[in-house]
């Protein structure tokens, strides 16, 4: 066997357009991160480390068989699931949220495993039930879905929580959710919503909320960021002030401006032909991702494909929107762009399992 | 969704790809949503983003002048600058201040006096503004500072110009000083719009001729423009408009003769007022006791000033300006040109004086100082020696509205305008001023007493100097000043200040000249001020005069040991030398001094003849100006310069 069939066979399970596409947004991530940590090279060299070591697993779990997959649907669900439920009761505090679980060597955040647990197991049951598919399936579906979540927004970590929600909803909805039952979810959601602003948000998050509203209201305090944010993005122009070369990001003005808020950065930077540049990089992925998750072989394929890509097309969105200042101050990374290993890791796995089930064709049954 | 679906894959793929479209399209519309709002941060809202951003930025940092620096006539400072460094604190970034101040006096030397100024000059201040601990450090102390500055968040060691007056005490009513601003002089900038001027000064002129040429010896401020980051610390300055400091001033003032004037006054309070006839500037000005300017710069401390504040001897009055006494005799002289001038008496018309003067119709007697009386007295003689009868006598015939009229030609009951604030006009009254203000009406007795310079009029030494200067002048009479000289900071060009005449009171060269000789004679032997006078190689002019003590003023502590001594006479001395060539005025005061000949016209002498003659008294012994501390060069030292800039820590808000 020659070198070239080592590779073929290496990249026989991954989507040229995609990844070509994927490699395009870490490579402008890079640009972005390098500025934003003001050319740390010790942040740069980690940077790219989490690059490769998403990138192999992405390569790792494209050769993963989707029948090997769904065998790992409950177990790690389940797994997740003892895993919140230790968090809940031994987890650790960190800044006010029990979110992490200590393990001797290292601390995990269980949340994170469950945002592909989730939509994988959804997808795996609807996929079990396809064959007899109806109403009630979808009620144990949504049960499966909101007990993980419940768990994470008792932590409390509101973001994951809405994410990981959405995820499991796109699993329903691609899988023939009733509109009847999603307008009356939406309905009720939106009557129980002044109930849950009272009992079941804490402070901190109402503040989030109102200072999206009003950011001035606390300039020095939760709006900070939101105001800083907002005039990075503004004061970028058409054109951006040029790469390294934004000064609410060189001057220290922009908070976490390497993790979540990197995209003040970028925009600050690149302005508005810089913006839309990445919205339209954002908006092939997904147009590729969906082109791929429809041709899946399996049910399960198109649902948990599906999810994942519509998943990873409302991070994008809920950061630039939360950076931008239309909506709350979320802890949502822009992926492939911020600085962090997690993110990074969690939607390159995902977009490798994307690419497994699509390419798997011959080795599933229909 | 209850019953049983049959599934058809071509059907449920259809859906599926169906919801996908939706879910497609909602996000589409969502990116929609973003670019929008893209667009209108960017393009449509981007000036004024772009505007706050650039405030973020940019800030603008005020580079303060140095202050003028003031001069005597032969160029001696009287007012200088240095540098030194000062431990401050920002009391926003310095957490809890008892605690950073007690692990601040383990590092530098702070003690309760400077505790008690810093909490008193934060009270004064805004929480954002640094507030000095610890004023003059020395080079040690920085070093100690600096090399444990880490442990200390809001405190900065900063290069700060002083104020020094090098002549302490002796200067202190003339040139003032320098305190710090507060809310009265916020509220007078703020009306002048001269607060932008003072962004960035900490001091301002409150007294002498600090206040009153304030506006020149501050200097123009200058803008810094300096790009900083979140927490405020400069990063690199972006431009640079240099302060413009303030205007050099050069006075009229001589040192040395202020200092001999300080001398010769011994012991005694009093004041003393000497002008140049030529063109009104002020060659002396002495208010004794004085008091260290030097103290009230940095803000005095507590027992200092309670000290100065109460002391009985009132050091803190300015006596030359604020000081208002009967004139004595010594407004003879004026009283006589006002009856020549005015045509109640002829040089040669004679009194016969039996030692009282009492007015037709009644029977008090208005006596002479000197018992049994003077004998005949023509107007001449009724100067030498002092007459009071004559001028009972004069004053009635006169009446007190044709007096005050000549009278106030020569300044009594007005303000000199004087270049220093605070003057008061004295009293030369007339009989609406006394319906308006007591209420009542003029009684001839009034005038009668008015004649010799006692009752109703009052007057400081420094009108009594300028109407002096009148009689010297021939009638010519300048506004005084003590500004001489000023050299402009950006030319580098002295311009000299013009005399300012008042004008010319009209009076016959005869009058003046039987006036003026008679006034020599006050000098000569048998004159009042003989035996000051023996022996002058020149002409002196002058005359002597007694004024009582009244009462003792509002305020002031009684004290009984001290009371006797305090209700003796005030002794006082008018003079002009040479009197056929006039270079110099001279009026004296001194409190409690008894006798003028015997008092008030030894001091005269003495200054005098150091300014025609050079001769310095015996008892005078010069006063060394203070040097200014050796650190720095003064020139261009920016108070807000910081010493090294702060080390700036990557990754922290990672």
């Amino acid at each position: 066997m020659n070198l070239r069939a080592v590779f073929t066979r290496l990249f026989a399970h991954l989507d040229g357009p995609l990844v070509g596409l994927l490699g395009l947004l870490l490579l402008l991530g890079s640009l972005v991160v390098l500025s934003a940590t003001g050319e740390n090279t010790a942040k740069i060299a980690s940077h790219f480390l989490n690059m490769s070591l998403a990138l192999g697993a992405m390569l790792l779990v494209s050769h993963i068989p989707p029948q090997r997959l769904m065998q790992f649907a409950l177990p790690a669900y389940a797994l997740g699931l003892v895993l919140l439920l230790g968090v809940a009761l031994f987890g650790i505090v960190v800044n006010g949220s029990r979110r992490w679980l200590e393990l001797g060597v290292t601390r995990i955040q269980p949340s994170e495993l469950m945002r592909l647990a989730v939509p994988m197991m959804l997808a795996w049951y609807l996929h079990y039930k396809q064959e007899t598919l109806r109403g009630r399936d979808f009620a144990i579906a949504g049960l499966l879905l909101m007990l993980p979540v419940g768990f994470i927004a008792k932590q409390p970590d509101l973001g994951t929580s809405l994410l990981i929600t959405a995820s499991g909803f796109y699993v329903l909805f691609l899988g023939g959710l009733s509109w009847k039952v999603i307008v009356g979810a939406a309905a009720a959601a939106g009557a129980a919503l002044p109930l849950a602003w009272n009992t079941l948000l804490h402070d901190y998050q109402r503040n989030r909320v109102l200072t999206l509203i009003d950011p001035s209201s606390d300039p020095l305090g939760a709006g900070y960021h939101i105001i800083q944010s907002t005039i990075a993005v503004g004061s970028g122009g058409v054109s951006g002030k040029g790469w390294m070369a934004g000064t609410q990001t060189h001057l220290d003005f922009l908070p976490e401006r390497s993790t979540d808020f990197i995209f003040a950065v970028y925009s600050e930077e690149f302005g508005l032909i810089g913006n839309l540049f990445l919205l339209l990089l954002y908006a092939a992925i997904i147009w590729r991702g969906l082109v791929l998750a429809a041709a899946a072989p399996s049910l399960f394929g198109r649902l948990f494909a599906g999810a994942i890509v519509l998943t990873f097309a409302t991070y994008a969105f809920v950061n630039m929107g939360m950076v931008s200042g239309i909506l709350p101050v979320v802890g949502v990374p822009l992926p492939l762009v911020s600085y962090g290993g997690t993110s990074m890791l969690t939607v390159l796995v995902g977009f490798g399992i994307v690419m497994s089930l699509v390419t798997h064709k011959r080795l599933v049954k229909t | 969704m209850s019953s049983l679906r049959l599934i058809n894959p071509e059907v449920e793929f259809l859906r599926y790809r169906r919801r996908m479209e939706i879910a497609g399209g909602v996000a589409a519309l969502l990116f929609l949503a973003l670019f929008s709002r893209f667009v209108w941060l960017q393009i449509i809202q981007y000036d004024h983003y772009h505007a706050l951003a650039e405030s973020n930025r940019i800030s603008l940092v005020p580079a303060p002048p140095s202050r003028g620096v003031v001069y005597d006539r032969q160029g001696l400072v009287l007012a200088q600058n240095f540098s030194a460094y000062t431990l401050e604190i920002t009391p926003d970034k310095a957490g809890k201040l008892a605690d950073t101040i007690d692990q601040l006096a383990r590092v530098v030397n702070i003690d309760a006096e400077d505790r008690k100024r810093f909490r008193r000059l934060l009270a004064e201040s805004k929480n954002f503004e640094s507030v000095p601990i610890r004023n003059r450090l020395t080079e040690e102390e920085v070093a100690r500072f600096t090399v444990n500055r880490y442990r200390f968040s809001g405190v900065e060691v900063k290069a700060r110009l002083f104020r020094q007056y090098p002549f302490a005490d002796i200067f202190s009513h003339v040139v003032g000083y320098i305190g710090r601003i507060g809310q009265r002089d916020l509220d007078r900038l703020e009306a002048n719009e001269q607060l932008a001027n003072y962004r960035g000064s900490d001091y301002i002129g409150k007294l002498g001729i600090e206040a009153s040429y304030e506006a020149w010896l501050h200097g123009n401020t200058g803008i810094e423009k300096v790009e900083t980051d979140s927490s405020g610390r400069a990063v690199r300055v972006l431009s640079r408009t240099a302060p413009v400091s303030g205007h050099n001033l050069y006075l009229h003032l001589d040192a040395k003769l202020q200092q001999v004037a300080e001398k010769v006054f011994g012991d005694y309070r009093g004041a003393l007022v000497a002008l140049d006839p030529r063109n009104g500037g002020v060659l002396a000005l002495v208010s004794k006791p004085g008091f260290d300017p030097n103290l009230f710069v940095d803000g005095i401390d507590s027992a200092s000033w309670r000290e100065l504040n109460d002391s009985p001897d009132r050091p803190l009055v300015n006596r030359a300006l604020r000081g208002v006494y009967p004139p004595g005799s010594t407004i003879k002289p004026f009283m006589a040109l006002a009856g020549l001038e005015i045509g109640v008496r002829k040089p040669a018309d004679t009194i016969s004086d039996p030692g009282y003067f009492v007015l037709p119709g009644s029977s008090h007697r208005y006596r002479d100082w000197k018992k049994g009386g003077h004998g005949m007295v023509d107007l001449k003689r009724s100067l030498v020696i002092s007459c009071d009868t004559y001028y009972y006598g004069l004053a009635h015939l006169m009446g007190i509205e044709r007096m005050s009229g000549f009278l106030a030609q020569f300044g009594f009951g007005k303000k000199s305008g004087v270049d220093l604030d605070g003057e008061l006009a004295g009293l030369m009254p007339t009989p609406a001023w006394k319906q308006k203000r007591l209420k009542q009406p003029w009684w001839p007795g009034e005038t009668v007493i008015a004649g010799i310079g006692q009752g109703f009029v009052l007057t400081t030494p420094m009108q009594l100097a300028v109407a002096t200067m009148a009689i010297a002048n021939n009638g010519v009479v300048y506004k005084p000043q003590l500004i001489r000289a000023w050299r402009d900071p950006v030319s580098g060009q002295v311009s000299y200040a013009a005399p300012r005449p008042l004008g010319k009171i009209a009076m016959s060269p005869e009058h003046l000249r039987l006036v003026k000789e008679a006034m020599v004679e006050v000098t000569q032997p048998g004159g009042t001020a003989s035996a000051a006078g023996a022996n002058a190689p020149y002409l002196l002019a002058g005359k002597t005069g007694t004024a009582q003590v009244i009462g003792i003023r509002q305020g002031e502590k009684y004290d009984a040991s001290r009371v006797a001594a305090r209700n003796r006479d005030h002794a006082l001395f008018i003079a002009f030398a040479p009197a056929d060539d006039p270079k110099i005025v001279v009026a004296v005061l001194v409190e409690n001094g008894g006798h003028g000949g015997s008092t008030a016209a030894p001091v005269a002498r003495k200054v005098i003849d150091y300014w025609l003659l050079g001769k310095l008294p015996t008892v005078y012994a010069p006063v060394e100006p203070m040097a200014a501390p050796p650190e720095e060069e003064v020139e261009d030292a920016g108070p807000t310069e910081e010493i090294a800039p702060p080390v700036v820590e990557e990754g922290a808000t990672q």
